[in-house]
């Protein structure tokens, strides 16, 4: 029997659909999450079920007051979630792309964050921001980033960044239960892709790697959409004889370190490949853990294929220069051998 | 308004309390034992007291960087307030917090915040968890007029006046934010007319006066737990040291300063309540000495406390990692 397939998109409803039907404090809000709040007209209801339509369905199944449409006011419903999570709710907000951090980063890092740390422990705020990461939409600039590395640099966040439909569910699922809060990172790109996604609940450990291809030449650690690029990029290595070690970084903070370790003890050589800009970000991290603990084990300068240090751009030839492909990929490889 | 002689008492010892407190602190900073910054709540007791007398204990509050009269309304204890301003590893927060970040979440105080508009978007979360579970339970949001002035403060009173939350915006108008005064800084005649524009009661109160405040914040959690949405008080109050300690408060007058010590809230609290025969002089005078010794008791309970490790600066930033 075949094993049933979702889309990223599904298996996101689906891990949101499962929590909130086992937990009564699990509640959903964000801009247009169900569409057209307050309107009487039954026609209209889930006007959109999200601007990705990932939460389609759930206000006709948990109603308005669990999955609460907001106005545009970041910073209100963001930090409404922390102070409801700080009060016992386990709130999932929906920041529709994570550009929008700006308007509300004070209560992402300065009150989320910190407050279990400066409250002496004494607090826990069990708060998921599920956000929208990724180029490829023609979007430009303030729709398209990627900046986790943002969140990973503050203490008290936990950041994950999924690659698969198994893993959005089963990461998701572990987010929501965790009692810290979890910055989700979905990659729009990613939607639309499927693959086997177990029925029922499961969690992932936020703290784990997986390990989609193994290899022994070079170890290629990735992130959300470049895992799927470096595993296209591998097959092709694959063809001239060089086997990839790929390690999908799915959770940034905290992370597998010995996962990359291992893999890099294993080849000697590492390339990193990352969406965020390159300054300060989860791929120079990458490359200071190789540095500071495995050099011994490199037998090559690491690689690191980042876009460039410039805001995402607009025009298709402009946004395709800008976002990391298979030939930079297979090309940083061959620079390590 | 009906205040039994429980209710009376309680409201005086309150703001006793806070005065005692901020005024040893006051003398404290100067001698050099406490470590960096203090913001003093002397001067504004009536509207903490006043508000905090409709609160229970799972009701909720949020602060701002001036939170020990906050504190001391809803409960917290004052052991273990001094504790954590002196950075004792018996402080509330075990030392991490400080003055700015001092809280007591089992009491329902959600921190003071060192962020000016910081506190406004938390509020909303507690109401929401209110409306959400459809309980009766009510937050207090104080702020100042410098926090009247952030983008967060005015999408949280539109927010909660959307979503009818059960919040009581409290804005605590002392005057002054930092240096810089109202006249500067309040485009419009008041705060309270910002309330007005989100479509909830905003009404203007003299902050001085503990019977005023404890009889609009009455009605305005009345209308909070029946469902009928949020409300802006806008606390009209003076603090009587500078923004923080050792500031030399150039920016006003000593004239302006007296002007507001007559019309201090624990001196207009005794004489009415002695004139109307409703407490005696020699029962506030006891009220006083025991805040005093209080006070002196929570001074020694934090020189007898342990500072933190070193190493404990490594605990508490998350549940598990």
């Amino acid at each position: 029997m075949s094993e049933r397939e979702l889309t990223y998109r599904a298996a996101i409803n689906e891990a949101l659909q499962l929590e909130m039907r086992r937990d009564e404090s699990v509640f959903i809000m964000g801009e247009d999450i169900a569409g057209a709040p307050g309107r009487d007209d039954p026609e209209m209801v889930d006007a959109w079920g999200g601007v990705m339509k990932v939460t389609e369905g759930l206000v006709r199944e948990f109603g308005p007051n669990r999955v609460r449409d907001t106005p545009i006011t970041e910073s209100a419903f963001v930090g409404a979630g922390v102070g409801a999570a700080a009060t016992g709710m386990r709130p999932v907000v929906e920041l529709m792309f994570i550009g929008f951090m700006g308007v509300t980063l004070d209560q992402i890092f300065n009150q989320a964050a910190k407050m279990r740390y400066m409250f002496g422990g004494k607090a826990k705020i069990p708060l998921v921001i599920r956000t929208t990461i990724g180029a490829g939409f023609r979007a430009a600039a303030q729709h398209s980033d990627a900046t986790y590395s943002t969140f990973v640099h503050f203490p008290g966040l936990k950041v994950v960044a999924p690659s698969t439909p198994h893993d959005a569910k089963g990461l998701l699922i572990a987010a929501i239960r965790d009692d810290d809060p979890v910055i989700f990172c979905e990659n729009k790109v990613l939607y639309d892709t499927s693959g086997p996604v177990p029925e029922g609940d499961y969690t992932i450990p936020l703290n784990s790697a997986g390990h989609p291809r193994e290899g022994s030449d070079v170890t290629i650690v990735a992130i959300s959409r470049m895992v799927n690029l470096s595993l296209d990029a591998a097959e092709r290595l694959s063809a001239e004889g060089i086997e990839a070690d790929v390690i999908d970084l799915r959770c940034l903070s905290p992370w597998d370190e010995n996962a990359i370790l291992e893999s890099i003890e294993k080849t000697g050589r590492l390339v990193v490949v990352d969406e965020d800009t390159p300054r300060c970000s989860v791929a120079s991290d990458v490359a200071a853990l190789a540095a500071t603990r495995a050099i011994g084990f490199l037998d090559a300068a690491v690689q690191i294929i980042t876009p460039p240090h410039t805001p995402v751009p607009f025009s298709p030839p402009l946004e395709d220069y800008y976002v990391p492909d298979v030939d930079s990929i297979i090309a940083a490889v061959k620079a390590t051998l | 308004m009906e205040l039994d002689r429980d209710r009376l008492l309680w409201l005086y010892e309150r703001m006793r309390l806070i005065r005692a407190f901020e005024n040893r602190l006051h003398d404290d900073f100067a001698a050099g034992v406490i470590p960096g910054f203090c913001h003093l709540y002397a001067g504004e007791e009536a509207v903490a007291v006043g508000v905090c007398a409709h609160l229970g204990d799972d009701d909720f509050i949020t602060s701002t960087h001036r939170g020990h009269g906050h504190c001391i309304a809803k409960g917290v204890p004052v052991d273990e307030m001094m504790a954590e301003i002196r950075g004792k590893v018996t402080g509330c927060c075990k030392g991490k917090g400080g003055s700015m970040h001092i809280a007591d979440v089992d009491r329902g105080m959600l921190g003071a915040n060192g962020i000016v508009g910081g506190g406004p978007p938390l509020a909303c979360g507690a109401g929401l968890m209110a409306s959400i579970r459809g309980t009766r339970q009510a937050t207090a949001c104080f702020f100042g007029d410098g926090g009247s002035n952030q983008g967060t403060t005015a999408e949280s009173l539109n927010l909660a006046s959307v979503w009818k939350l059960p919040v009581v915006f409290v804005c605590e108008n002392n005057r002054y934010a930092e240096t810089t005064s109202t006249d500067y800084s309040i485009g419009g005649p008041d705060i309270a007319g910002r309330g007005i524009a989100f479509g909830m009661p905003g009404i203007v109160v003299d902050g001085q006066d503990v019977f005023a405040v404890y009889e609009a914040a009455g009605e305005a959690f009345r209308r909070a737990r029946d469902g009928e949405g949020p409300t802006l008080l806008e606390c009209q109050t003076y603090r009587y040291f500078g923004h923080f300690e050792g500031d030399e408060k150039k920016y006003r007058t000593r004239d302006e300063e007296g002007h507001f010590r007559e019309r201090d809230c624990l001196e207009g609290f005794r004489k009415t309540v002695v004139a109307g025969e409703l407490l005696s002089a020699a029962e506030l005078d006891g009220i006083d000495e025991a805040s005093e010794a209080a006070v002196v008791k929570a001074v020694e309970f934090a020189e007898q406390s342990p500072l933190p490790e070193p190493a404990e600066c490594l605990d508490d930033v998350y549940v598990s990692y």
